[in-house]
Order: C-alpha cells, then structure tokens, then sequence
C-alpha cells in the first residue's frame, strides 16, 4: 500500500476533462469492454494500452458507461501497480526488485539506475525520456538479474548492459 | 532437403537474444544457398544455456547453446547443420544430465514443439486426456484425479480430488473454472512456461476440469507482467477455438466450454483465490473471508474451481494414463511431480520435473550445479517470498510437502532461490515486510499495518540502539500477524523473517 500513495491519483478541483484525445480512447475502450463480465480492469487497460495512462479525468465516463460509481473506479485504478495515472516518458524501464534478482546484484542496479536518472520509483527523467517503474518478479529468474525495456523481457543484466541500456533510450525516440 | 533448426521464442530465451540468432541464423543460411527450416519451439527450460539452438539429425537433436548472434557464422563453418563438433555442441539434447534426469510429464512437450502448432500438440499425446474424459462420467473423472493424489501445484497443496467434488455436488446451472496464472513469486517461471510453451495443455486440463464439474465456462487470470505470455495463449484460444477444441460443441462431443484469458495489473495478492475473483470480477483485489469457499460461491457468486496451471496442465497425463500412473511417482503424501524451478544465484537455473522425494542438496548440487558466483550457498528461499530461508543444515530434507514443513519452510509453487555468502539476511527480512507492506490488500490490519510496523522495527535493530528489544518486539509482532491475518500474505510474510531471525541472528546483531 505505501508505494500506492507515491503514485499522484487525485482527481483535481475544477479538473479541465479529458482532452479529446483521451475522451475518444475512452469511448473506443468502452465500446470495446463495455459488455464483457466484471469489464473495469479489460477497460483500464485498453485506456492505457491506447493513452500510456489513464487520465484520472476520464473516471466520470468510465463510471457511467459500467453503471459504477467514480469512488468504485478510482478504487480500482489506485490499487493496482500497473496503471498510471500520468503519461510515461517515451520508454519505461521496468526493474525486477524480487528475491531471485536481489541473490544476483538487483540492488545494486536499481541505486545505479536511480542515481543515473536522478529519479525514484514512478517518475519520469527530466528530459523525458525514461519512467522508472519497480515489478515484483518478472518470471526470469534463472537469468536474473531481469528488467523489461517498454514491454520487452531483458536478463542477464549487468551494470554495463544497464549502463547502456539507458544511454540507448535517452538517444532513441 | 532442409535441415530443421529449432530456435526458442520463450521470454527468458528472447531476454537473451534469443531473436537476433534466429535471424542471423536464417541470413546466413539465406547468403550460402541453404535450405533451412526454422522452427521456433518453446523453451526447454535449461536456461543457462539460452539461446539454446538445436538441430533435427537422423540420430535425434543436437543441441548447442549458449550460442550468442556473434556464434553463428562460426556454427555454421563448422558444419551444425550436420552437427559437427564445437565448442558450444551439447551433444543429444535428451542426453544433457540436467534433462535426462528428470520426469517429464507436465513438462514433456516443453521445448520439444512449437507452442501453437496444434498439430505438433496432437502428434506428441496431446487431447489423450480429453478423449478419455469425453468417454468418462463425470464422477469418475473426478475419481480419477483424486485417486491421482494431485494436490495444488499453486502453493496450498489442496487435493485437486476434493475440490472439483465439492464443486461437481454444488445443483447449480452454471459454473465455472478458473485458472490462476498469477504467478506473483520470487523465483517460479513454471506457469510461464507452459502458457508460453505448451499452452494447449492448460487447454486440455480446463477441458477436462469442466467436463468433470460441469461447467461450461472458464477464465484464465494471467499477470501484467507476462506480456508475451498473455499474447501467446491468446493466439492458443483463437487457434483452439477455430478447431473445434473449444465453444459450443467441443471435439464433436456436443458439449460446450468457452475460455477467455483476462490480464491482471501488478497486484500479488491476485494470487490469492479469492482476490483473483475479485479482480475477475472488476473489483480491487481485496481477499474474501471464507466461507463460503469458491468450489460453492466463487467467481459472479457461481461454484468455482480455482486451480493453478501446473495443477490443471497435469489433469490430462493423468487421465491418459490412468491414476496410478501419476500416483506411483512421488512420496508420502506428495504424491505425482513437481516442476521445481532454480532460481537466483545458481550455475545452472532451470526447471527440474521430478517425483517428490529427492532432497534440497541433491536439487542444488546435482542440477544447479552450486552457486552461480562460485561461492558457498548460504540460504535457499524455498516458496516465494512468503517462504522461509533454509540454512544448509537443513538441505538434506526430502521435497515434499510435508517434509519441508516439518522443517519451517514451505513448498509453495516449486520456486528455490539461492543466495551465497555475500547475502545480508537482515536486509532479506527487512524486504520481505517491505514486500508485504507493498502488496497488502488492507483488508485486514495485521497485515496492513503490522508490514509496516515491521519494517520500522527492522529499521531500529539494523541501529542497534536496543537489539534485545526490538527482537521481542519483532517477534510478537509476528506472532501477531500470523495468527491474524485474513489470508497468506499477513500470515506467511513473517516466515522468512522469523527464520532468518532464528538461523542468521548474527547478521541482526544478535549473538548465536
């Protein structure tokens, strides 16, 4: 639960809505999930899939297109790790902090990471290129240490692959 | 005639490179006129030695690995296609130590097929099960299995017997079954490997789970953070769908099952049962106080089986084979195989399918091969995070369910993680309340609040103000939390940290 309050999920007073183009991810997500039994997580994850993100803005619609009320969806969208609730930098770098990675030098990554992105866990580099996210096994764990670049299942990880791994998705668009 | 290479595209091979040498391998055949069929197979689980390429030969499969994309060129100088000598030859893939001296039976197709190729599944056993249930009455399916002595591969150790019958006397119309691929702990890769390397056979148990309970409808709760895992049965469901395997008729029997796979979103306790419902269900993933148990109200209120997949993708061996087939491998009570996964500092990590029975030093030693830094094994987490640490004292006992409880520990979902001289297990103990606090539903206060308690406790004793103290403190606190809480997180999470209390105190500062 204490990660979860690092993570800003707040609707704000006086909220803009969402831009059009979220609202329309929104609309494609529904039409898409809408029907499908116990539909909230289907549909917060086509939101992401389309966006990065979920916009907190978009709760009110999403409420309403499955019949739940916004405290229910907010619920939901703040207790799982995976949905963020504000766009990522152009890559995510995903870091395996489990047992199996730490017997293999995943402490010492995650300092190295940190320090060289000048960020903490669910935050972007200020050039935007990099949103550092924690996950709790990665199911490679006889090729631990393990990370995943944008989706992409990394191991064997050594402070040199990492090292170079940022500096190749600080200079990639 | 072309030469057959097999190339994994299992996640851990990809994670490796496994890709780059399937090209390199295709353009280099491509530039010297060769004629290659590239088949990409799923992993055979020896993960030391990814990207593992093997070659179709008239004497069997010739393995060479680990082979990097700057290998190839080399490879092919040296006549592979033929399987020439190398540095990197394996020799007969069956005949590498590590896989000759398993069981295979949940396992057996891993790495030998091409995961979605369903003629490939139906040449190697596959549907044997199923046609047998389809001729079976219901009962006797569940007979079947629970005669088998398979327990719950998941973590609970659960006769699978027991409950499909509770599920199967429930005079309700519909049901469901639900596979828990949720596979949140620390070194476990085995549920990966089937939905990514024999997906059908999770198929082929959830048939034949349905078919003994009578449910018409299943779902299957797979991890976010199994992306290609998530894809790849997907396709499976598609493809099985479009053969006839499942929907409204299944294999022309006139009976119906429909499945869907539904992608979690980084919540571990989604592994607990009636979590996982929850989430299913478009809740937060908060645990439900039993009972009622899922086999009478689970998943939208309906009787629900609940089963892992190992446990389901080791239902259609058993009915292939007959109950005492699978009964007569094991020991004890710990009856069957177990996929045990090698994990975290080991030489060679991989999964090794054996009957109950051999012991923790035998597993590290004789597979893993020691330590992967060359180093002394200080402590093995057997079970995940919530498992305890294991000193080496305690290597010699057997695996089996019982046996491992009988020394503290847990086997869990199979998983072994091992960690060398250089580890601090204050600093282990201190995560896993960490990990706990992290993770917590919140549901229930010892868990919710006693995590974070815990973690401040450790805080102090790594101070050393007053060792004696928080020792107490951590204790009770723990006691409190295991006696409790609502589920296994809060009640599990203080093993590892009593036990490396109890093993390590020096590492805490206290004296042995």
């Amino acid at each position: 639960m204490s990660s979860a309050s690092l993570k800003p999920a707040a609707i704000r007073l006086q909220d803009p809505g969402p831009t059009p183009r979220e609202r329309a991810a929104v609309q494609d997500a529904v039409a898409a999930c809408r029907d499908l039994p116990g539909a909230l997580l289907p549909l917060l994850h086509a939101v992401q899939d389309a966006l990065g993100y979920v916009p907190p803005a978009s709760v009110p619609a999403i409420a309403q297109a499955l019949n739940l009320s916004r405290a229910d969806v907010h619920g939901v969208l703040s207790f799982y790790h995976h949905f963020r609730t504000t766009p990522p930098g152009r890559h995510v770098l995903t870091l395996c902090r489990a047992e199996s990675c730490q017997a293999m030098g995943a402490t010492a990554l995650e300092a190295q990471a940190k320090e060289r992105l000048r960020i903490d866990y669910y935050a972007t580099s200020a050039d935007g290129a990099i949103t550092l996210e924690p996950a709790y096994c990665l199911g490679n764990c006889a090729l631990s240490p393990a990370l995943l670049v944008d989706g992409e299942l990394v191991g064997r990880v050594t402070p040199q692959r990492l090292s170079d791994l940022i500096a190749a998705l600080e200079t990639t668009p | 005639m072309s030469t057959t290479v097999y190339v994994p595209t299992d996640s851990a091979a990809l994670s490796v490179g496994a890709e780059a040498v399937a090209a390199r391998i295709a353009d280099i055949a491509a530039q010297r006129g060769i004629p290659v069929r590239l088949v990409r197979n799923g992993s055979r689980a020896l993960f030391w030695l990814e990207p593992l390429v093997e070659i179709a030969t008239g004497n069997g499969r010739i393995a060479y690995g680990p082979v990097d994309v700057a290998d190839v060129e080399g490879l092919f100088d040296a006549g592979f296609l033929d399987g020439g000598a190398h540095a990197l030859r394996l020799g007969p893939t069956e005949e590498i130590p590590f896989l000759r001296q398993q069981e295979r039976l949940t396992y057996r197709r891993i790495g030998v097929i091409d995961p979605l190729s369903l003629d490939d599944y139906a040449a190697h056993d596959g549907w044997q099960g199923l046609r047998r249930a389809l001729a079976t009455a219901p009962e006797a399916i569940v007979a079947a299995v629970t005669e088998s002595g398979l327990r719950g591969r998941g973590g609970a150790a659960f006769p699978a017997g027991i409950k499909w019958k509770t599920c199967a006397d429930a005079q309700v119309d519909r049901k469901y079954i639900v596979c828990n691929a949720d596979e949140g702990d620390s070194g476990t890769y085995a549920d990966r490997l089937t939905l990514e390397g024999d997906p059908y056979s999770l198929i082929e148990g959830m048939l034949i789970a349905g078919l003994a309970v009578g449910a018409t409808e299943g779902y299957v709760y797979i991890r976010s953070e199994y992306p290609r895992a998530f894809r790849v049965f997907c396709e499976a469901i598609d493809r099985a769908t479009r053969a006839g395997w499942l929907g409204d008729d299944v294999a022309g029997s006139g009976r119906r099952f429909v499945l869907h796979a539904r992608l979690g979103a980084g919540a571990y306790i989604c592994g607990e049962e009636t979590s996982l419902l929850e989430s299913l269900e478009g809740r937060r993933g908060q645990v439900r106080v039993k009972p009622p148990l899922p086999a009478i109200a689970g998943l939208f209120g309906r009787p629900t089986v609940v089963n892992n997949v190992v446990t389901l993708a080791s239902v259609p061996v058993i009915l292939a084979r007959g109950a005492a087939f699978y009964r007569d491998f094991g020991s004890g009570r710990s009856r069957g195989t177990i996929p045990l996964q090698l994990a975290g500092n080991v030489r060679r990590g991989g999964l090794v399918e054996k009957a109950f029975g051999l012991t923790l030093r035998e597993l590290l030693h004789d597979f893993g091969g020691g330590t992967a830094s060359g180093r002394a094994i200080r402590a093995v987490q057997v079970g995940g995070p919530l498992g305890a640490y294991l000193p080496d004292a305690a290597l010699d006992t057997p695996i089996d369910y019982e046996a491992i409880a009988a020394v503290g520990g847990m086997l869990g979902h199979g998983g072994i993680v091992v960690f060398d001289d250089t580890v601090d297990m204050a600093a282990q103990a201190r995560f896993a309340l960490e990990f706990c606090a992290i993770e917590s539903c919140g549901k229930c206060t010892p868990c919710r609040i006693g995590s974070t308690r815990g973690v401040e406790v450790m805080d102090r004793i790594k101070d050393g103000t007053d060792v004696a103290r928080d020792e107490a403190l951590l204790r009770d606190l723990c006691d409190t939390m295991i006696d409790g809480s609502l589920c296994a997180l809060g009640g599990m999470a203080p093993f590892p940290v009593l036990s490396a209390l109890d093993h390590y105190p020096e590492d805490f500062g206290i004296a042995r």
